[in-house]
């Protein structure tokens, strides 16, 4: 059951899939971090100093982008009432959804930040913790943008909305990830993926819970 | 298979309107019932009432047997193919007929064509193939012929007849009419609470009914000039 539903959600949200998933999300993140030597200047030290923050805040952008789709079209398609009809739980479907959207969108970027950080002169331990960084932010950035997805998707201009709602939740890990850099140590991506975990285990719950208050309305 | 629906004393409830009190409704195996009514009488509330998928605002329903549910949604993946938005299901479902209820709904040649592409009909009766392919005991079909052809007519028909001879319930949701025998008919509007369907106001749990708009007078805090 597990399978087959992270076959489908996987089908759907994977670059190239059937729900539109496109790897425009990637390109955005490739784009920001090209356009920010040229707006504040080659300068090398400068680069190497601000480019980690860069591609932090070009991955938080880019986990946005996906977010209309993950939740609300299945609302409207009436797949969520029939997996409940057949006992599988709301809990069950957002966990398998939060799992899917990782997969879809961050060993793609973690591969895109070699790239970026190419552009952006950063190096050696910079880059070990920028991408260990990434790897501990990114499962908390999904677990929020599900959360997100699944309270808005009744909404109109739910998309607006989920962007706006999700950049203050993603503060921790945007603190903690992007502040590891400035640190020069692993303590702060210990941190983020704390607070990761903490999300990822809230948001089958969450999101859960949404799904079946759609319902009442 | 033994299959039965029950509500006892159900009251339903969107917004702060109250649609319909104080309904009884008992089907035991191979028990049909056709639910009638005109627009915004609560027919669609109640299928998702009898579903288990809203709860019921007073009274309570009783289900056994798995519940299939075929509505205006057709739950098939828009841009997938037919065939492959149809085994989605079958996995979920465990089925093992194949394409045997493609065949008997008569959408077979049409599984390499996209959802987004076909008709109303076609996916009504693609959900019906959906249907037949979970086994459920308890059918609730809402407003089933919307968009269906006469042959397509018979064939649900005789589709519920023969659910209904395996043991199954099923409550049709419809406006129009169906060949259902020995099905008995439920008119919603008996149990309307509201009283701008009903024709005058019956105590009970409603919201104060809005006063009478007059014409010729605006409301003080419309207008404005």
């Amino acid at each position: 059951m597990f399978a087959t539903l992270l076959k489908r959600d996987l089908a759907m949200l994977l670059p190239g899939g059937a729900r539109g998933g496109s790897l425009l999300p990637l390109l955005f993140f490739l784009a920001v971090a090209m356009l920010f030597p040229f707006a504040v200047g080659p300068d090398p030290v400068m680069l190497a100093r601000t480019g980690g923050g860069v591609i932090w805040i070009a991955a938080l952008l880019a986990a946005i982008l996906p977010l209309d789709r993950l939740i609300a079209p299945d609302i409207d398609l009436g797949t969520f009432d029939q997996l409940a009809l057949r006992g599988i739980s709301e809990e069950t479907i957002v966990a398998v959804r939060l799992l899917a959207h990782w997969l879809s969108f961050a060993p793609l970027l973690l591969l895109a930040t070699l790239p970026a950080a190419a552009l952006l002169g950063l190096q050696g331990e910079t880059l070990r913790l920028l991408l260990l960084g990434l790897l501990a932010g990114t499962p908390g950035l999904a677990a929020i943008g599900v959360t997100i997805a699944a309270l808005t998707a009744s909404l109109r201009a739910s998309a607006a909305l989920a962007g706006l709602l999700l950049v203050p939740l993603a503060v921790p890990i945007l603190i903690f990830g992007a502040g590891s850099l400035a640190r020069g140590d692993t303590g702060g991506v210990a941190f983020a993926g704390a607070i990761s975990l903490v999300l990822v285990a809230i948001a089958p719950f969450a999101g859960g819970a949404a799904l079946r208050s759609v319902r009442e309305v | 298979m033994q299959a039965s629906l029950a509500a006892k004393d159900l009251a339903c409830r969107r917004g702060d309107r109250v649609l319909f009190t104080g309904l009884d409704l008992s089907l035991a195996s191979g028990g049909a019932v056709h639910v009638t009514g005109p627009n915004g009488i609560g027919k669609s509330s109640l299928i998702r009432l009898l579903a288990g998928l809203s709860h019921p605002f007073a009274g309570e329903v009783t289900r056994h047997g798995a519940v299939g549910l075929v509505d205006e949604r057709p739950a098939l993946d828009p841009d997938l193919p037919l065939g492959a938005a149809l085994a989605f299901w079958r996995r979920v479902d465990g089925c093992v007929t194949g394409t045997r209820s493609a065949e008997a709904m008569e959408i077979a040649e049409l599984s390499d064509v996209p959802v987004r592409y076909l008709s109303t009909g076609q996916r009504k009766r693609a959900a019906f193939a959906r249907l037949l392919d979970q086994s459920a005991h308890v059918w609730l079909l809402d407003e089933p012929l919307n968009g269906l052809d006469g042959a397509a007519r018979e064939l649900i028909e005789a589709l519920v007849s023969k659910h209904r001879e395996n043991g199954g319930v099923c409550v049709v949701a419809s406006h129009q009419p169906m060949e259902l025998p020995g099905c008995e008919t439920l008119e919603l509007t008996r149990y309307a609470e509201s009283p701008s369907l009903k024709g005058g106001a019956r105590g009970g749990c409603t919201a104060p009914p809005q006063p009478p708009s007059t014409p010729t007078r605006p409301p003080p805090q419309g207008g404005g000039a």
